[in-house]
């Protein structure tokens, strides 16, 4: 007993302001968060220019870097036209923009950092961006009939549309959020509950499930579901 | 030697308890789904990429209110919001 309750104080899942400052009055902190964010945004801008580096000389034969580049390119866009049809033109950049970000922020519980996706306030604020994009266009491209289409099949139903409306980036940043830190806090309790013996290689095969794996799935379900949102509401 | 923030303490615990039996749900659709996948895969080798990524899809969806259960579980254990 007295062990569990001294090997409790270890665990480590919360996010933690590092420097606080002061902006119209009010209390603004910079947390882990924002550092684990800043390494992603880094490593995904080294990973670009490294990419447009290999493609400015670019052969007849692909090298290695090309041929991981062209695959990344048309794998994102099979997954976009796949699902999209002949809108996937418009929504190419990007899907392929928030896939790239979800996923290398989701691994990146595997090189120690909190991943930025165990934060309620990222994944809230991607929500908040695809519910944005399932509105716009959907009025752009239904016009009048959008709203109308609020009191369809019976006007008493008009609440509870615009309830489903606000829910789709409710339930959207949750399961991403959730799953995250679900396998975050699974990793926390590992590394502070088990004996010695058990950290050595068996946390491996947890990070691959809960790091690599749920986070991949993550990944395509939310860009799926944003995508399968927008196709939706555009053909009304 | 009892506080109330004890009892509010004990109270949280159980009740995170309670809240993770909401993934009892999404298990069982999540096995239906699969195994219907499973028998569709038998009936059509041929189309088992498109099938494992319509199961993959709808399991995702049917998690979610699974993972609600979670996060009330970890609100209360964590964040403590009732002391």
């Amino acid at each position: 007993m007295n062990y569990l309750m001294t090997a409790a104080n270890d665990i480590d899942i919360m996010i933690k302001g590092l420097f606080s400052y002061k902006l119209f009055g009010q209390e603004f902190w910079i947390t882990t968060t924002h550092i684990s964010i800043l390494i992603v945004m880094a490593t995904i801008i080294i990973l670009a220019v490294i990419a447009n580096r290999s493609l400015a000389k670019k052969e007849e034969v692909p090298g290695t870097i090309q041929n991981i580049a062209e695959l990344v390119v048309e794998k994102l866009d099979g997954i976009v036209s796949g699902s999209m049809g002949e809108n996937a033109s418009k929504f190419r950049n990007y899907i392929g923009c928030i896939f790239i970000f979800i996923f290398i922020s989701n691994i990146s519980g595997i090189f120690g950092l909190r991943p930025p996706t165990a934060d309620y306030g990222v994944t809230l604020m991607l929500g908040v961006i695809t519910f944005v994009m399932i509105q716009y266009n959907g009025i752009k491209v239904q016009k009048g009939g959008y709203f109308t289409g609020l009191f369809k099949p019976i006007p008493i139903l008009f609440p509870v549309n615009v309830i489903s409306e606000f829910a789709t980036p409710v339930s959207l940043s949750l399961r991403l959020f959730g799953n995250i830190m679900s396998g975050t806090v699974i990793m926390a309790l590992w590394y502070a509950m088990v004996p010695i013996f058990f950290k050595l290689g068996v946390p491996a095969a947890l990070h691959v499930y809960f790091d690599l794996f749920a986070g991949a799935i993550q990944t395509y379900v939310f860009c799926m579901l944003t995508m399968t949102y927008i196709q939706d509401k555009m053909n009304g | 030697m009892f506080t109330g923030e004890d009892l509010i303490l004990a109270c949280s615990a159980i009740g995170a308890g309670l809240a993770v039996i909401a993934g009892i749900g999404p298990g069982i659709g999540q096995g239906i789904a699969a195994g219907y996948a499973a028998s569709a895969v038998g009936r059509n080798p041929g189309a088992k990429g498109d099938i494992t990524s319509t199961m993959l899809l709808g399991q995702a969806v049917a998690e979610t209110t699974g993972l609600y259960g979670l996060v009330v579980a970890i609100l209360l254990l964590f964040v403590k919001p009732l002391i």
